[in-house]
């Protein structure tokens, strides 16, 4: 299921509804709770659909009356005619998945933007809380400890960068969340979540 | 009419494909005249916009709800079908009918052959889940229904649902295809294949003729017993039997020792006393032929705005998920969004008739977000924001 990001409005959700155009089609990989499918229905009369592995956040969706596939992200992406979808959306589950080269490329593919949305490792408190008390930091972006945590990737939006650069993707757009608002003084130390808008190097 | 234990409900009889207006059948052959029989369970609202077909399984009939008089168990869905239940039927008219092939008072290779006045036999031409499907469609055109709000089947019943889907898919607004395929696999075909060895290896069979000599009992039954080990599961085997003995000790005798033999025997009797066995033949051999897979599903068709709900279960191994997911890829390739749902159960291919909870609570759901439900008349739930799918139909309907 998808993490709450410790943000009372889902500032996440504000920001990727603010990408969408009027009445596009959208996968939503990771969708958890249907919760930004259903916001984007209802604001942007978007036609969604979302995958989702977890059985509750399944359920969730079709109570929403939204359109779900239950599975993992991989095997999800796979039988999608090239350019299906108009948006791909990766918010917070990017860091959940093994092939993240795999899948950005799959997202690309059948879709022709990507949003990835995922929390900064190299947040200053992260920083501090693994250089002055030596822990795994756990923080509102990053709310599991390291025995529970479903992340299988720890990333900064530097690494992030350094990945669009060397996989030739090109970055339409990008925006770095604080709590409550974006900012953009030094993101990769005060941000706490980012979003990415990808495209092809070709790409429109 | 509601469903409720005090209030019996009755088969009904359609008749139709009188000769020379005979049914076509895809093996080439007619028939004709054709009797299915049926249930329905609520009440047919005057849109018309409130039905819902129910297919039945391999064994099934078109008791799915409710009592007979004089019956003490419901209909095989009852779990599902009636007030306040997946199906509601205080919201809904739901129909279910015996298949044409059936032993259950819809024609069949125990009916009447008109034209020698004895029992069709092997005389009976073969039929497919595509006739099924049209002799179906004759009761629903009978019952003045332009559009099912769902059809809705496991197992072959949900095969059934596949083929309305792709023979008359302006005649739905969804399908839920449960614990189904869009083919029958080698492994399918192979159980079938033993269960008919069983039943035509039995010399009480006579080579389909026994009518009047009484049903091959011994091949049935061991048919029948085939057919509950492949719906179980090896955790559900574990527990509903696990190693019990029926006596104290081992018998050192070819009586039935342990429990689960005592169980398929039971099973394999009853069988014999409620079905026919050419019946089991033919409806294994249709189940058999049934291969939508490729082109033949929804062939030539750009767009199908009918909704999709594909439910399986992780221990079915007879049905397994893999072949629930090829229905989703299918759809995938067309552009159709379909949800899908793999529901956790130990309870193996069975499940679709057991796991009720789950199931209700998906189904119930997946109803309410249809655009054409009808109002909810108990546990409405305020404000369920079924406008954003009305949307999202508006708008793939300009799309098509």
């Amino acid at each position: 299921m998808k993490r709450e990001t410790g943000m009372e409005e889902r500032i996440d959700h504000r920001i990727i509804c603010g990408m969408i155009q009027e009445g596009a089609t959208i996968l939503d990989l990771g969708c958890g709770n249907g919760d930004l499918m259903s916001t984007l229905s209802r604001e942007k009369h978007a036609s969604v659909q979302g995958i989702e592995l977890n059985d509750e956040a399944v359920q969730r969706c079709v109570e929403k009356g939204l359109t779900v596939f239950h599975g993992d992200i991989e095997s999800g992406l796979a039988d999608y005619p090239d350019g299906s979808f108009d948006d791909v959306i990766l918010n917070q589950s990017l860091q959940e998945v093994k092939k993240v080269d795999f899948i950005i490329e799959e997202s690309l593919r059948v879709g022709k933007r990507v949003i990835v949305g995922f929390p900064n490792f190299a947040h200053i408190i992260s920083r501090s809380t693994l250089f002055f008390r030596g822990k795994t930091p756990v923080t509102h972006a990053l709310p599991h400890s390291w025995d529970e945590t479903p992340d299988v990737r720890f990333l900064s939006i530097r690494d992030f960068e350094d990945f669009c650069r060397s996989k030739g993707l090109r970055v339409l757009e990008e925006v770095y969340l604080g709590v409550h608002r974006t900012i953009t003084c030094c993101p990769n130390l005060f941000a706490r979540n980012a979003i990415y808008v990808l495209s092809r190097q070709d790409g429109a | 009419m509601s469903v409720n234990r005090d209030d019996f409900v009755e088969t009904n009889h359609l008749a139709f494909a009188l000769p020379p207006d005979m049914l076509s059948l895809e093996s080439g052959r007619k028939l004709g005249p054709v009797t299915l029989a049926y249930e329905t369970y609520g009440r047919l609202n005057d849109e018309r916009s409130n039905a819902i077909l129910v297919c039945h399984a391999l064994s099934g009939d078109a008791h799915a709800a409710g009592y007979h008089q004089g019956d003490k168990d419901p209909g095989w869905w009852d779990a599902l079908i009636g007030p306040g239940k997946a199906f509601d039927t205080d919201r809904f008219f739901v129909i279910c009918s015996n298949v044409v092939g059936g032993c259950k008072g819809s024609t069949g290779p125990s009916s009447i052959n008109p034209e020698t006045g004895k029992p069709y036999a092997l005389d009976f031409p073969f039929i497919t889940v595509g006739d099924m499907v049209n002799a179906q469609r004759h009761l629903v055109d009978h019952l003045g229904i332009e559009r099912l709000l769902a059809v809705v089947g496991g197992s072959m019943g949900g095969m059934q649902v596949l083929q309305w889907v792709s023979a008359y898919p302006e005649q739905l607004r969804s399908a839920i295809p449960i614990a189904t395929a869009l083919k029958h696999s080698p492994q399918q075909i192979a159980f079938n294949e033993v269960v008919r060895q069983s039943i035509m290896g039995d010399p009480d069979w006579r080579k389909g003729d026994y009518y009047g000599h009484g049903q091959p009992r011994n091949g049935l039954s061991v048919a029948r017993m085939i057919g509950h080990i492949t719906y179980m599961s090896d955790s559900s085997m574990e527990t509903k039997f696990s190693r019990r003995l029926k006596n104290e000790g081992y018998g050192f005798s070819m009586e039935n020792d342990f429990e689960v033999e005592g169980y398929l025997r039971y099973r394999g009797d009853s069988f014999v006393k409620r079905f026919d066995a050419n019946s089991y033949l033919y409806i294994t051999k249709a189940m058999d032929y049934f291969d939508l897979s490729g082109d033949s599903f929804l062939p030539g068709k750009q767009h199908v705005n009918a909704k999709f709900l594909i439910i399986s279960f992780t221990s079915d191994w007879l049905y397994p998920s893999s072949q629930s997911m090829d229905i989703v890829r299918a759809l995938k390739k067309r552009r159709i969004a379909a949800t899908y749902c793999e529901l956790k159960s130990t309870w193996g291919h069975d499940a679709f008739l057991v796991e009720v909870e789950e199931e209700t609570r998906l189904i119930k759901n997946f109803l309410r977000s249809l655009p054409a439900a009808p109002p909810e008349l108990h546990g409405a739930s305020p404000g369920s924001p079924n406008h954003e799918i009305a949307v999202e139909n508006k708008e793939s309907r300009r799309a098509s």
